[in-house]
């Protein structure tokens, strides 16, 4: 399968990776190769058959409305690159 | 068993005894292996952290647990852990730069598990990044090598825990199997390894790559050794929503069992195009074993195996652009140096922090997900799992279990297949569509092939057959010995 | 030449659980940041979702309140964007398979009442806190919020204009407090609106490109929003201009919208259902045991008060304004049997006047049924005179006594001993011949200056009733 240039630019935007014009073409080739392989799918005819999302044809277990969680803030701000009163902080957002 | 083996030869059930009859201590276990891997890993690559300290005390707290008369079968056994659980106080990287200085604050539910049976922690093993590979290649920490040729890859992504059991660093060692991640190294580096059923081990602290394909598992030397594991491991959890729940089962009851009756499918496509020669001479005598052992084969055929590839390609790089999507900067792990706005500090995170094969997998399922591609790739994909899965209802129909090669081939040359994402995802062409089902697998060693490269021979049981699975494997190395063979320690 | 305004409100709505909807943090408002983040809410890795019961509840509860169909088997997506306060760099949220579809809601109008058709509801996690203010070039980030359960309430494209957003978006917050889903706090940020307008030329037109503005946290905001993003697609368009369709933000000190810049690039959120999440089925028994326990609605409720108690439909719809109000109208006006009437025109007249000036809520009215319910007692039977008794309910909203003890204490007793008022009104036609004679001789207005005459005399405790009946009978009215 042909991918274009922009559209390896496009998601790689969506999922926030910088990439560089040499890496896009490296990549748009690679992603190529593998989209090859994908598309053997469309030999087969899956006219109406269920889609299978998990492993298991089970519904969802529930839990009761609860507070089971306590306090944890200081263990887990340690892990952070930067905070600052309680906070995380990255670069100023823009709305 | 003689008492003047060295420890680390010992498998872990020898070891249970020895520890259960005080012969030996867990803290002069835990330091004889300690002392090997501090002479053998360096080579091997096989664990990526280690905390004596932390080991040992645990090793001294399951003596006393011992000699309170309160030790069961784990008890004072040391086990390596995948570093894709977390452990708390344990740096957990995933293979990955992006959590190279993560310490993570909890326990995963299997370590959990093995906390409050004895185990000893023994340290973190290498894998292939985020477990994305199939050669342990794609490690930020760099390449594992197969204990039996340094040349060779010990498979992936499960390469670090298969090359620390298989080079007699560790009796056991956990893994997590989303398309053959246990099986394919387990095969390649001659060791057993079983993926169970989906939803029976808890994913909760288990670090995502495919959420609805990955399974812990266990990985030893011995179809009994993976029994004792897998009854530690397994148990319903209430923090993951997938965790099932069973009645408490002991996978070791039916071992002994006579295999005479037993009904074996042999899929059609398992032995086709594709098989090496090497690894169809190998199978095709551990199945002579087998029937020599009291076991029926019959045909089977599992007619969309091929497109279990395809499948998996979408299905797993699209839940994993998702589960990755946290990895961002923000609240832990890697930290792009000085960004200049938000949108620079995620994607140049991102980019540095990921290896190549990551970032591939993560476009591949961003696109696959993105508008107006979801039903000619997401959609169909997950149609098309639905018939994989129906071929092995159908399958089951006529067999108790299905046998074939777990690998292709044995194991591949460093460097060989890296250049080639495509020619590296082929390798996992019969192990994937077990994930796809959520059925269980598992490989056993079924001798040697080219360069004297281990083969694994593989059983696929239907849903909740473990113990059957464990039946057949157990009798199996009753009459064989390659289980037991070694490679030769390094240097 | 009249525009039509077309507008569609998706409302998020805070449900009142305990805990989290995937976690089993609290979800109580006012903590310290972070302090309500658990490894589940910032998303560390490895960590699990496991859906709230009580939250799937609430959206039942919500879905049999307006009708709407409640889907045995609905599914929890993912919805991919990357955004500071969203941890996971996805939000999980019912997208294709939602747990409520259709159903419609009642809102007031010119001509009694409209309804809203409702597109669906379904059940989604909140994110975290962006504060922007505080921090030098930087943003801090609260997950406190995170994962707090929502159910995001979508209308068809059915409302025409700002004050029927409004009333809609009244109702709504109504009900929801109602039926006890929300607690409706929109300072909190319980409750908020976001409104999708568009415009046409006439009714028969198709539908025009629509703009979304986020956020609306107050029916004041919600109304000049909508006022406001309409006139400027109006006058986009007659100066010769298109709308495109975008994501805006209200700014209520300039009031005006401008465009989000972070949703600039959001328009591919990847949609897939949540492998981490079993589809959730909700069982006809589990249906109907919440029905069983579902309150009066404020719908059959308002019939039901002027059918059975002969109410006016205004007066049953003031009084079915919150639940608390109705429950506080039906403790007073079940004591008083036979004076529905007595007991609306109280609480709407005296007592919610006080509480407005007073900025109060019912639940916080100093007089509680029971003591307004005593005072009304004594009015029905005529004891204190409606006067007297607004001077009783002075007392009763300062102090803790009862009706009857300050009636008592101050004498107040209307004097209904027709005896005493005929000696009374005697001697006032006694003393005022002229006035008698100019009523008698057709000039009935003077009938007013008898009956102030004898209420001065009796201080007010004169029973007017009475006072009105005697004056008539002496004067000779009656034939």
């Amino acid at each position: 399968m042909e991918l274009s240039l922009d559209d390896v630019r496009r998601i790689a935007q969506l999922a926030r990776i910088a990439i560089t014009d040499a890496e896009a073409a490296a990549t748009r080739d690679q992603l190529g190769n593998i989209f090859d392989l994908i598309e053997q799918m469309n030999a087969v005819d899956t006219t109406g058959i269920e889609p299978m999302s998990h492993a298991q044809d089970l519904t969802l277990r529930l839990r009761a409305d609860e507070v089971t969680q306590t306090d944890e803030r200081e263990r887990f701000l340690a892990l952070a690159p930067e905070t600052e009163r309680g906070l995380y902080l990255v670069p100023q957002v823009i709305e | 068993m003689s008492p003047r083996a060295e420890l680390h030869e010992l498998d872990l059930t020898e070891l249970s005894a020895l520890l259960a009859a005080r012969q030996v201590s867990s803290e002069e276990l835990a330091q004889a292996l300690l002392a090997r891997i501090a002479t053998q890993n360096g080579d091997l690559n096989a664990f990526i952290t280690l905390d004596p300290d932390a080991t040992l005390a645990q090793a001294r707290a399951a003596d006393a647990r011992i000699g309170r008369g309160e030790g069961g079968v784990l008890t004072g056994i040391p086990v390596a852990h995948k570093d894709i659980f977390c452990a708390s106080g344990w740096r957990t990287t995933c293979g990955s730069r992006m959590l190279e200085e993560f310490t993570a604050p909890y326990d995963a539910t299997v370590v959990e598990h093995f906390n409050d049976a004895g185990a000893v922690f023994l340290g973190k093993t290498n894998m292939d990044e985020f477990a994305m590979g199939s050669s342990n290649e794609s490690s930020w920490f760099g390449p594992v090598r197969n204990p039996w040729d340094r040349n060779a890859v010990p498979g992936g992504s499960s390469g670090g825990s298969a090359a620390a059991v298989a080079a007699r660093l560790c009796p056991a060692a956990t893994g997590t199997d989303t398309g053959g991640s246990i099986r394919q190294p387990a095969a390649l580096t001659g060791i057993c390894g079983l993926k169970p059923t989906y939803g029976l081990v808890s994913r909760y602290g288990m670090i995502a790559f495919a959420s609805s394909l990955d399974q812990a598992g266990p990985l030893a030397r011995s179809a009994a050794d993976l029994a004792v594991l897998l009854d530690t491991m397994v148990g319903f959890d209430p923090r993951d929503s997938t965790s099932l729940e069973r009645p408490v089962e002991h996978y070791g009851r039916a071992l002994d069992r006579p295999l005479e009756g037993m009904r074996l499918g042999l899929p059609r496509e398992y032995f086709a195009e594709g098989l090496d020669a090497d690894v169809a001479r190998a199978v095709d005598e551990a199945l002579v074993t087998l029937r020599g052992l009291g076991c029926e084969t019959v045909e089977v055929s599992l007619p969309n195996t091929r497109l279990s590839i395809p499948v998996y390609y979408v299905l797993a790089p699209a839940e994993a652009s998702s589960n990755l999507a946290r990895y961002d900067g923000a609240r832990y792990g890697y930290r792009a140096q000085e960004p200049r706005d938000l949108a620079d500090l995620y994607s140049r995170t991102r980019a540095e922090g990921f290896g190549a094969e990551v970032r591939r997998r993560i476009l591949v399922g961003t696109y696959v997900l993105s508008h107006g591609y979801y039903d000619a790739y997401y959609l169909k994909a997950q149609q098309i799992r639905r018939l994989i899965a129906r071929d092995f209802d159908a399958a089951f129909s006529t067999c108790d279990l299905i046998l074939g090669p777990t690998s292709p081939s044995v194991a591949f040359d460093l460097g060989e297949r890296s250049a080639d994402p495509v020619q590296m995802y082929l390798s996992d062409i019969y192990t994937i569509a077990v994930n796809l089902a959520g059925l269980p697998g598992m490989s056993i060693p079924a001798g040697f092939g080219a360069k004297g490269r281990p083969v694994g021979l593989q059983v696929i049981g239907n849903y909740f057959d473990e113990a059957r699975m464990l039946n057949l494997a157990h009798r199996f190395q009753q009459a064989t010995d390659w289980h037991r063979r070694a490679p030769a320690s390094g240097a | 030449m009249p525009w039509q305004i077309v507008i569609g409100l998706e409302t998020h709505a805070q449900l009142s659980t305990r805990s989290k909807m995937f976690s089993g943090s609290s979800t109580a408002f006012g903590a310290e940041p972070n302090r309500q983040a658990s490894a589940v809410d910032i998303a560390l890795p490895g960590v699990l979702p496991v859906a709230n019961r009580g939250a799937v509840e609430r959206a039942i509860r919500f879905g049999l309140a307006v009708g709407g169909s409640i889907r045995r088997r609905s599914v929890f997506a993912r919805k991919n964007y990357f955004y500071p306060d969203l941890p996971k760099g996805y939000q999980i949220s019912q997208y294709e398979l939602p747990i409520i579809e259709g159903g419609a809601l009642l809102i007031p109008a010119a001509d009694g009442e409209r309804s809203i058709p409702l597109t669906r509801a379904h059940l989604e996690e909140d994110a975290g806190k962006s504060l922007h203010e505080d921090f030098q070039g930087a943003t801090g980030i609260d997950l406190n919020r995170a994962g707090t359960p929502l159910l995001e309430i979508v209308t068809e494209p059915a409302l025409t204009s700002a004050e029927e957003a409004v009333s809609y978006a009244r109702a709504l917050h109504a009900l929801l407090r109602w039926i006890d889903v929300c607690d409706g706090n929109m300072q909190e940020g319980s409750f908020r609106c976001d409104a999708n307008v568009s415009v046409r030329r006439n009714a028969s037109d198709p539908l025009g490109t629509r703009c979304e503005i986020k956020n609306l946290n107050s029916f004041r905001f919600l109304e000049q929003a909508i006022r406001h993003e309409a006139r400027r697609q109006i006058e986009l368009i007659e100066d010769g201009g298109r709308v495109r369709q975008e994501t805006r933000l209200y700014d209520p000190d300039r009031d005006e919208t401008r465009p989000m810049r972070s949703k600039e690039d959001a328009h591919d959120y990847r949609y897939f259902p949540d492998p981490d999440l079993l589809p959730l089925e909700v069982t006809p028994d589990w249906v109907e045991s919440v029905r069983a326990q579902m309150p009066e609605l404020p719908a059959a409720m308002r019939s039901r008060l002027a059918g059975e108690l002969g109410l006016a439909a205004y007066d049953a719809a003031i009084l079915t304004g919150s639940r608390e109000l109705a429950r506080y109208f039906e403790a007073i006006a079940s004591r008083l049997p036979g004076n529905a009437k007595l007991a609306a025109n109280w609480v709407m007249g005296e007592i919610l006047g006080r509480l407005n000036r007073e900025g109060l809520e019912i639940g916080a009215c100093p007089v509680d049924a029971a003591r307004l319910a005593g005072l009304l007692a004594r009015v029905a039977d005529g004891t204190v005179s409606g006067k007297t008794a607004k001077e009783v309910l002075d007392a009763l909203w300062s102090g803790t006594e009862t009706a009857d003890e300050v009636i008592q204490a101050r004498g107040l007793t209307q004097i209904s001993d027709s005896g005493e008022l005929e000696v009374i009104i005697d001697g006032i036609l006694a003393q005022n011949p002229a006035q008698v004679a100019e009523f008698r001789g057709g000039k009935q207005k003077v009938f007013g200056f008898f009956v102030g005459a004898a209420m001065k005399a009796t201080r007010g405790k004169g029973n007017p009733a009475q006072v009105n009946a005697l004056l008539r009978r002496k004067l000779g009215a009656d034939a």
